[in-house]
């Protein structure tokens, strides 16, 4: 894993996974370790994206690393019309590793292939971000005490959500009992379905939400965004039915946690923040402890 | 004697390969493919020709040129069921069944707008997959999207 790129979740094998997960669990106990003096990390974010930047940034700063970057590309070469391959080799002359974001779908998977050093993808478009898929399985693990034969339950927009489809890809080592609630229209699509088959596990999908949630120990939230429907009256039916409410959650399970990739705008009602199955806000700062792994394993400093 | 009257529809080359049964309407695909645009070769073709298993059918001679599998391979996307034939001094030398190669790069457009493929200049690279009913898709190496049959545009 050492000097190796992370730009999918499917470039690292389950012991890998797990692998990241065990090191985030020691940077939890002791965040701040001088393992990354002297290093230099560049933070691209050719889009902004204030919570991912400082989630990383801040896991860098805390093992003594040195940040380099911009934080979007308003005011570099990029905005004058510079090529990636050209902004990822002039970095790349500079830093010891190279944390990216970029609104174009590829993007990292070509900048690894330019760089001589490694590349973290920090989101690129709509398709991956294994960073935060690698913070869902530390918190899922976190609750549950482990990843294995899990109750799953993803609600939302399972069709475009990218942190969906790469949690689905990822639990699919893990033996995981997935459940998809969600529109018609906004169904998990079948290359996700997929890896659940190749891994000979069963899913189950819904259109109400109420009946799964007892059966649940994760319920993973996701936005449907309005824009996604060409008929805004399609909208309005389904915007109230996957929404929240923690009376809803009366007859779940004690050791179900609800998860959200956050920024949330109302599938979870506020009055959900105070019940302890709400695990998002925790689910966020694991981030820096799991950032921090990767960071330290890529640099093969642990 | 029949047969030979057919052949000459198309002129008969000494030496050379003949790509035939190829579907009538990607005959010029297969030119591009294989860049016969650019050969200093003759090249004979026609299409829209009469086939007993097709329909219609396009056939393609290159005289003095003979093609490496993993060329040849390539034409697969638009024309499986073309069969190739080697000739020499006007003999039949060798058959070459064409089969569809695992990896694909260049020659197709990724089908996602927003792909990195579409903005740099990077050539595409696809992994060749078969969805449900047998037909051939495409998954981009670098976007992750798949291109099915049907959205396929050609580097032209
Ligand atoms: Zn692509």
């Amino acid at each position: 894993m050492k000097n190796r790129s992370l730009v999918s979740i499917n470039d690292y094998s389950k012991e890998e996974i797990i692998r990241i997960l065990d090191l985030a669990e020691e940077f939890e106990k002791q965040p701040h370790q001088h393992i990354l003096d002297g290093r230099v990390i560049a933070s691209l974010f050719f889009e902004p994206s204030t919570r991912t930047r400082l989630s990383f940034e801040t896991a860098i700063q805390q093992l003594g690393g040195n940040v380099i970057g911009f934080a979007s590309a308003a005011s570099t070469s990029v905005s004058k019309g510079e090529s990636l391959n050209d902004t990822i080799r002039m970095v790349a002359s500079y830093a010891d590793l190279i944390v990216m974001r970029h609104p174009v779908e590829g993007s990292a998977r070509f900048a690894s292939e330019v760089s001589r050093v490694p590349i973290i993808n920090a989101g690129d478009g709509a398709n991956q971000h294994p960073t935060q898929c690698l913070l869902d399985l530390y918190s899922i693990r976190k609750t549950q005490g482990t990843l294995d034969n899990l109750n799953v339950t993803f609600v939302g927009d399972l069709k475009y959500g990218r942190t969906v489809h790469s949690n689905v890809i990822a639990l699919s080592k893990f033996k995981t009992k997935f459940h998809f609630v969600s529109p018609i229209e906004l169904k998990l699509p079948s290359a996700v379905k997929r890896y659940i088959k190749e891994a000979h596990l069963s899913y189950e999908q819904y259109t109400d939400f109420m009946e799964v949630i007892p059966k649940s120990d994760i319920i993973y939230m996701t936005r449907i965004q309005r824009e996604r429907f060409p008929d805004p009256l399609e909208y309005e039916k389904v915007k109230n039915a996957y929404v929240l409410e923690n009376a809803m959650l009366d007859n779940s399970k004690d050791n179900v946690r609800i998860l959200h990739p956050l920024p949330r705008v109302n599938e979870i009602s506020t009055d959900v923040d105070a019940n302890p199955k709400a695990y998002y806000f925790q689910q966020a700062l694991n981030g820096v402890f799991v950032r921090q792994a990767l960071i330290a394993t890529i640099m093969g400093v642990k | 004697m029949n047969k030979k009257r057919k052949e000459l529809l198309v002129s008969a080359i000494s030496n050379g390969t003949v790509i035939d049964h190829i579907p009538a309407e990607n005959v010029f695909q297969v030119f591009k493919i294989l860049s016969l645009d650019k050969t200093k070769h003759q090249v004979y073709f026609g299409t829209n020709l009469e086939s007993k298993k097709y329909g219609t059918k396009g056939i393609i001679k290159i005289s003095d040129t003979f093609f490496k599998e993993e060329v040849i391979n390539k034409i697969a996307l638009v024309a499986p069921t073309a069969t190739l034939i080697e000739i020499r001094d006007y003999e039949v030398a060798s058959k070459v069944s064409i089969s569809i190669p695992s990896k694909i790069e260049g020659i197709v457009k990724c089908f996602n707008p927003n792909c990195v493929t579409n903005m740099e200049a990077v050539k595409t690279k696809f992994e060749v997959l078969f969805d449900e009913t047998g037909e051939i898709k495409l998954a981009c190496h670098y976007c992750e999207k798949t291109t099915s049959k049907k959205n396929m545009t050609f580097f032209m």
